[in-house]
């Protein structure tokens, strides 16, 4: 009887394994379909003749340029390139943003006095000002990293501004009745009931780095992946040129996906509330 | 018994917006008038009045949280000038801090009071003991029920030692019986604790079962009608202490009381909406 029961319980526990690998599958092939199946006809459109294969080669094709730049270390050499800047100035743009944000935020004297200021600035679009960012600091790493600055600064300074402005007034209050005095209240308070929303302002100004640095590359600079996109389609190497594109889509996506972890990190006690 | 809070003629008036005369113009809003009454050392004093008889607006007063416009509040013969760990108030929304765990919310009062960092976490698990939380100390507010969390909150009041414990309907947004789970445990801590506890509330049977004297109040402006001597609350402990005849008694004696205070506040509101 024992054995029984025993075998029994063996079969159930391997089915709940199989239908546990099972579903994993189910999940890794409904998210992928959909990739793959606009691989395959990348592949095969070329190939059948619906496409010019000049100006949009096969999928393999792409692969094997993206290797070739690779073996040679241009990729990673653009590569480097790109995400120094990026984040030299995604750094920068964070050292200043955060703790003006929190001044503006808490000091209403600072709001009033940035406020016009930073409206104006906030609306203007950073690469309308890569010209002058040329013209100032030339075409060197200078200029790049400064519209880079300038464009993380504005998702984490809003940000950090309205954390800061909207944390829960009871929790202040229940604060002050402790007897806390502005500053404690300040950094015991206020600073973590904000990281949130800073967070937010965080992974959209690192989304923002990349997207106004590709750019700004493609306009003025030696190297860079913006450069390698620019430059291999004057070229013709077209291959080459969308090895670029993907590189920089999947640098996107990855990046993307770290902020997007961190965030849920930090705001972890901000769920059901 | 010795008065532990002293209410010596308190007024307290706001300037607030005058929407009628327009932008930049104010005018002048009595919260308070004249409220005059003291507490005994290790009393339970429960408040109760109308919505909007300035219940909240004499609890902030007494934290120390706003100045009155005239009149004393003494504590222990001494005037209040600002808030302090002598008051712990317990607010109805729980104001607990969402990032930190049960026992770190409890720390958060120990450390603001100055306690070193090794018996802070020893008074919170003790505390939280007492509340019947042993085993939530990891717990975030999130993760706890509205009762849970209140009782945390009652933790951590009672964790830095005050002595005075002012509570603002902190059982309201309860459902009944957590409510009444949580009368009895506040009542059986403040035999434990004997501590001077202020319990503000708009329900008639929460007052009656919890005071030993039920301060009733007007409506606005707000000033005490009277103080009543709960007969009821002795029995308190008994089964059903909502049913005996001292609690029936008491409690209609402050039905009637309440009643004219009510009406006239709902007129009060009905000539606001028709003006």
């Amino acid at each position: 009887m024992a054995s029984v029961s025993k075998s029994i319980q063996t079969t159930y526990e391997t089915r709940k394994l199989i239908r546990f690998s099972f579903h994993w599958i189910q999940k890794l092939v409904k998210q992928t379909a959909v990739i793959i199946l606009l691989l395959l006809f990348w592949e095969v459109a070329p190939r059948i003749g619906v496409t010019d294969p000049t100006f949009f080669p096969p999928f393999s094709k792409v692969v094997e340029g993206w290797w070739g730049l690779v073996v040679s270390g241009e990729l990673l050499a653009h590569f480097q390139a790109s995400i120094v800047r990026s984040f030299i100035g995604f750094g920068i743009a964070l050292l200043i943003a955060i703790p003006l944000g929190l001044l503006i935020g808490w000091y209403p004297i600072v709001s009033d006095l940035l406020n016009p200021v930073l409206e104006l600035f906030r609306n203007t679009a950073a690469l309308a000002l890569l010209p002058v960012f040329i013209l100032v600091f030339g075409i060197g790493e200078t200029s790049k990293v400064a519209i880079v600055l300038f464009a993380c600064t504005f998702p984490v300074l809003l940000n950090t501004i309205s954390a800061v402005r909207n944390v829960d007034p009871l929790l202040i209050k229940s604060a002050r009745s402790m007897g806390l005095p502005p500053y404690k209240l300040f950094y015991q308070v206020i600073l973590p009931a904000s990281i949130p929303t800073i967070f937010t302002g965080i992974r959209m100004a690192g989304t923002a780095s990349i997207l106004v640095l590709i750019a700004a590359e493609m306009v003025g600079a030696k190297e860079g992946l913006g450069y390698l996109i620019n430059y291999t389609q004057m070229n013709f190497q077209i291959p080459e040129m969308y090895a670029g594109i993907i590189t920089i889509a999947i640098l996107g996506f990855v990046l993307n996906y770290i902020l997007v972890s961190l965030e849920k990190r930090f705001s972890a006690w901000k769920t059901n509330q | 018994m010795t008065d532990k809070i002293q209410f010596d003629h308190v007024t307290k008036i706001f300037k607030i917006r005058d929407v009628e005369k327009g932008k930049g113009s104010f005018k002048e809003f009595t919260a308070l008038r004249n409220v005059h009454f003291s507490v005994k050392n290790g009393e339970f004093l429960t408040l109760v009045g109308p919505s909007g008889c300035g219940k909240s607006t004499l609890l902030d007063l007494l934290g120390g949280l706003s100045q009155p416009t005239s009149g004393k509040i003494l504590i222990d013969g001494k005037q209040i000038d600002g808030p302090g760990l002598d008051r712990a108030i317990v607010f109805q929304q729980y104001a607990l801090f969402p990032w930190k765990t049960a026992k770190g919310n409890i720390e958060f009062g120990l450390k603001a009071k100055g306690v070193p960092k090794k018996e802070r976490s020893e008074i919170a698990r003790h505390f939280l003991e007492l509340v019947g939380l042993s085993g939530f100390e990891e717990r975030y507010p999130h993760e706890l029920s509205g009762g849970m969390k209140q009782r945390v909150a009652i933790a951590r009041s009672l964790a830095f030692d005050p002595d005075v414990l002012l509570m603002d309907e902190p059982f309201a947004a309860l459902d009944a019986q957590t409510r009444e789970t949580l009368q009895n445990e506040l009542l059986r801590i403040w035999e434990k604790t004997k501590k001077t506890i202020v319990f503000i509330t708009h329900g008639i049977d929460e007052a009656v079962y919890l005071g030993q004297r039920i301060a009733v109040m007007t409506s606005r402006p707000g000033t005490i009608k009277q103080i009543i001597t709960n007969s009821a609350h002795s029995q308190a402990k008994e089964d059903d202490a909502r049913s005996t005849p001292e609690f029936v008694k008491t409690r209609h004696q402050i039905w009637d009381l309440l009643r004219d205070e009510v009406s006239k506040s709902q007129n009060d509101h009905k000539k606001e909406h028709s003006a």
